[in-house]
């Protein structure tokens, strides 16, 4: 073995021995945080859930009273979503789940509804969106507060027909500048109470593995 | 003392700044620079990267072979912003929430590698921990500005979003300037951050000739030096 080889040896590993440092330094800062993460990611969703629904007009264990949906075309959804059932003393309350408006000015717009056991809206909340800022992301409840007017409103409140922008003879306003995106919305609030009344006893149907 | 850290100050700010002169980080600061919030985040996180990045390499530089030092920079790096961005998830998940996004595009960032290979492989521990804050503080200072910029020209604010950083208390630090202002969107789109950045860029060299000038009496030539 010449000298070349030699330092080409020395080169190698050293290098391996910066690789496995960096790769324990991560794997030790993965192991000493995974818990805490996971438990910060369990109360973000909850008080996602409590925005929708209080958590005094529930008493179950909501983030495990849980039923699987697959993908379902009525909410747009591609896989397996999560429906959270809300319960007060064994009676359902609410049910919360994702809905998806796929057709936002850019893309799909990422919803999760909340609606009441007598089939009405607990409230919507905007998860994830790429629309335009300053236009089309009015949706998300920290700009403006038209997603909050949603609260309440039913299949029959409006009567379906309504359930649209007014540019469309509907009852919601749109945005100056944006018609879109609040029409995908609105679209995917209404596909969802469908589905709703439609799949009402599936969707509390108490857990097979219980 | 001065003599070290006053150049290495001045560099970071301004003569080598990263995104004025060196024109590196295009790729993150041209994708988050529509709102001052949004720039101040992307900031604050790449400046601490850059810090312990900088800090890190060269208390190693001695022990880094250098055929090798690129691909051990990469890893370094690379650990450095999953760290930060484990334990700020474990730790500070509020400010996570909102930084979290930022914190991949940092990768993204050739600055860091770029201040790794010309500074800290070369200098102390203590220089090299100046140069990356001030580097990082001169990144932020741009980003900030032309996020201020492209949010008051884009849709008439300032700091709108301020309590998604600062907390509830900063709610009323937002300034909507025009009410029922139409918006400009070119300015929030992508091209919007390359015209501003254009902009910046040409303000700073004016202002470096207009010195330059006072000083002393300098041809044009100096300044754009002819073709030989």
């Amino acid at each position: 073995m010449n000298l070349i080889h030699k330092h080409i040896l020395t080169v190698g590993l050293v290098l391996a021995a910066f690789a496995i440092g960096a790769t324990s330094i991560v794997a030790l800062t993965e192991a000493n945080t995974r818990d805490k993460i996971i438990e910060n990611e369990r109360q973000t969703l909850l008080l996602a859930i409590n925005a929708l629904v209080d958590d005094n007009e529930y008493n179950n264990d909501i983030l495990t009273d849980i039923i699987i949906l697959p993908s379902t075309q009525q909410l747009a959804t591609k896989g397996n979503s999560t429906v959270y059932r809300a319960r007060k003393d064994g009676r359902p309350v609410a049910a919360v789940f994702t809905s998806i408006a796929p057709n936002g000015y850019s893309g799909k717009i990422t919803l999760l509804v909340g609606i009441y056991y007598d089939g009405s809206l607990a409230g919507v909340r905007v998860i994830k969106h790429k629309e335009t800022p300053g236009l089309g992301d009015k949706i998300n409840e920290k700009k403006t507060d038209w997603i909050l007017k949603f609260k309440g409103l039913s299949l029959v409140n409006p009567i379906e027909s309504r359930w649209a922008v007014k540019k469309d003879g509907g009852e919601f306003d749109q945005f100056t500048g944006a018609t879109i995106t609040p029409r995908a919305v609105i679209s995917a609030i209404k596909k969802s109470l469908q589905f709703f009344e439609q799949n009402q006893d599936e969707l509390f149907k108490e857990a097979n593995n219980e | 003392m001065n003599e070290i850290y006053g150049p290495i100050i001045r560099d970071g700010l301004w003569k080598n700044n990263p995104a004025l002169v060196q024109l590196l980080g295009l790729c993150p600061l041209l994708a988050v620079s529509n709102t001052f919030i949004n720039g101040l985040g992307l900031g604050l996180a790449t400046t601490l990267t850059l810090v312990f990045s900088n800090g890190l390499i060269s208390l190693l530089r001695k022990q880094i072979p250098d055929e090798a030092r690129l691909p051990v920079f990469v890893m370094i790096i690379a650990s450095i912003v999953t760290v930060i961005e484990l334990s700020m998830n474990a730790w500070f998940h509020e400010l996570y929430l909102i930084l979290g996004i930022f914190i991949p595009l940092i990768v993204t960032n050739c600055a860091i590698i770029g201040r790794a290979e010309a500074f800290a492989a070369r200098n102390p521990v203590g220089p090299s921990l100046v140069d990356g804050l001030m580097m990082g503080i001169g990144f932020t200072v741009v980003l900030v500005l032309l996020g201020a910029m492209r949010e008051l020209i884009g849709q008439g604010t300032i700091l709108s979003e301020a309590h998604l950083m600062f907390g509830q208390g900063a709610q009323n630090l937002s300034i909507i300037l025009f009410e029922e202002y139409r918006g400009f969107l070119i300015v929030l789109l992508p091209p919007g951050a390359f015209i501003g950045l254009g902009l910046i860029v040409a303000l700073k060299n004016v202002i470096d000739i207009r010195q330059k000038t006072n000083e002393s009496e300098v041809k044009l030539t100096d300044v754009f030096p002819a073709k030989s």
